[in-house]
């Protein structure tokens, strides 16, 4: 806010400027990440985990502020806890959404939050959920968020389709990601992917060095050591 | 009946030296008195019914409703003090909203019922309250299929496949026993309950109506009354049938 430069870099908001990405697909749901967590030019987290779990079978993908979100998951992964204990049984997708949906809106003036929640449940099957930064909830086959997202709608576009295999799907969201790091600098690092079905969750993580780099990017070095 | 809990019976903070609270004995003594109300759990749904003693030529048809919607997939009937039954429709009522606004789904009959159960005992612990007279019998249709429960003065919440409170109670037990529940439709359940009304109603010539209700696959999972036309067939089916055994004496 009319700085040049990074400035004072203890008063720039830690945000998550982000790429993140969920799918459904034959069986299930896949939620797809960057790693970068930064405050202005300076990158704070370059390996964060922004798929958190909220219970068992449904995640959330965050993005926007990283302290608005941690603080909002929290609070969820509690009332989620005491909700299964009442009602001796797994919580739905659509309810572990709604507890997101009520903290963003009524907090609206406070936060700065925008979450994807998604997850596998006996009733509904595969269900994705994206919650704005109003407090807006929309259920949605497919979703993206963050700032990445803005350069990989093409992409989507074009390659996104209904009722995908899971491998087709996690190529997909994968490439979705890869593509956004190559042109956003607010989302970079690795990608990370967690896959939920009714077998249970799958985390998949792919480092930097392997993400084959773009058209027009030079090829990463080799790990060392 | 006085000197059944001498001494011990003044408040509901008193135990006796037997272990009963006396007052919540007493609260169920009132819906044992009251007229039945008796409750099946089918394959595919759950009837309500309740008899209904006419006290007055001069009441309208139909009014003190003892059958009470809590949301569209869930109802209760009353037993036993009717005021008392409506403040503990008018809560199960409450708890299934915000039960709603808060998670986003209509509320499960076993949360309901719990809810309801702390609810009532609630009103077993202080000295200040009088326990509720009235059992209130609970029909659920959520995600899990359709349920029976039963809450009694004293909160104890129990689920069942079929129950009758009241005074006709205990034969209408033994009628419900003999009945295969698991394997009728709601649309048969409902002419069974109209005749086990008809058949432990007490002949003293005194009028009755009934009030019957279901959740099912046939109501759309919803909590309604029974088509009149079901009803009244029920009705006819009831009258022949208690004929017959008439006859058969």
């Amino acid at each position: 806010m009319g700085q040049d430069g990074p400035g004072d870099l203890t008063m720039v908001p830690v945000s998550m400027g982000t790429t993140i990405v969920a799918t459904t697909f034959n069986g299930g749901v896949i939620l797809a990440a960057d790693s970068r967590t930064s405050s202005g030019a300076y990158i704070g987290n370059r390996a964060t985990d922004k798929i958190t779990p909220l219970c068992d079978n449904v995640y959330c993908l965050r993005s926007g502020s990283a302290a608005d979100t941690q603080a909002i998951a929290g609070y969820v992964q509690h009332f989620i806890a005491q909700h299964q204990a009442e009602e001796n049984d797994r919580i739905s997708v659509k309810t572990a959404a709604t507890l997101v949906r009520t903290l963003a809106y009524n907090n609206k003036d406070n936060l700065s939050a925008g979450l994807i929640v998604a997850g596998w449940d006996k009733h509904g099957g595969e269900q994705i959920y994206s919650i704005n930064l109003g407090g807006t909830m929309t259920q949605v086959p497919f979703t993206m968020s963050g700032s990445g997202s803005t350069y990989i709608y093409g992409y989507a576009d074009k390659n996104w389709r209904p009722n995908m295999t899971q491998e087709e799907a996690h190529d997909f969201v994968q490439r979705c990601i890869r593509y956004a790091i190559a042109w956003d600098a607010s989302s970079g690092g690795c990608i990370r992917t967690v896959t939920i079905t009714k077998d249970g969750v799958k985390r998949v993580f792919i480092p930097g060095e392997e993400i084959p780099p773009c058209f027009g990017e030079l090829p990463r070095e080799a790990r060392v050591g | 009946m006085s000197g059944i809990g001498t001494g011990y019976d003044l408040s509901s903070t008193t135990y006796s030296p037997d272990g009963k609270v006396f007052q919540t004995e007493y609260a169920q003594k009132s819906v044992d008195n009251s007229s039945t109300v008796l409750g099946l759990k089918c394959k595919d749904g759950v009837v309500l019914a309740c008899e209904k003693l006419v006290l007055s030529k001069l009441l309208v048809e139909g009014s003190n409703r003892r059958i009470h919607n809590i949301d569209r997939h869930v109802g209760v009937a009353v037993a036993g003090l009717a005021p008392d039954g409506r403040m503990i429709a008018n809560r199960a009522w409450d708890e299934a909203a915000s039960y709603k606004r808060v998670y986003g789904e209509p509320i499960p009959g076993h949360v309901l019922c719990e809810r309801v159960g702390s609810y009532v005992h609630l009103f077993n612990l202080y000295w200040s309250l009088r326990p509720y007279g009235a059992t209130i019998l609970l029909a659920a249709y959520d995600k899990n299929g359709p349920a029976l429960y039963a809450v009694d003065p004293s909160g104890t919440s129990l689920r069942y496949f079929g129950t009758a409170v009241g005074k006709g109670r205990q034969a209408a037990k033994n009628e419900i026993e003999k009945l295969k529940l698991a394997e009728m439709t709601c649309r048969e359940a409902v002419v069974e309950a109209v005749k086990i009304l008809h058949k432990v109603h007490d002949e003293d010539g005194k009028k009755f109506e009934l009030e019957v209700s279901w959740v099912c696959e046939e109501s759309g999972k919803e909590h309604q009354r029974v088509p009149a036309d079901l009803l009244a067939d029920a009705e006819r089916q009831a009258k022949a049938a208690l004929e017959d055994s008439d006859m058969d004496d």
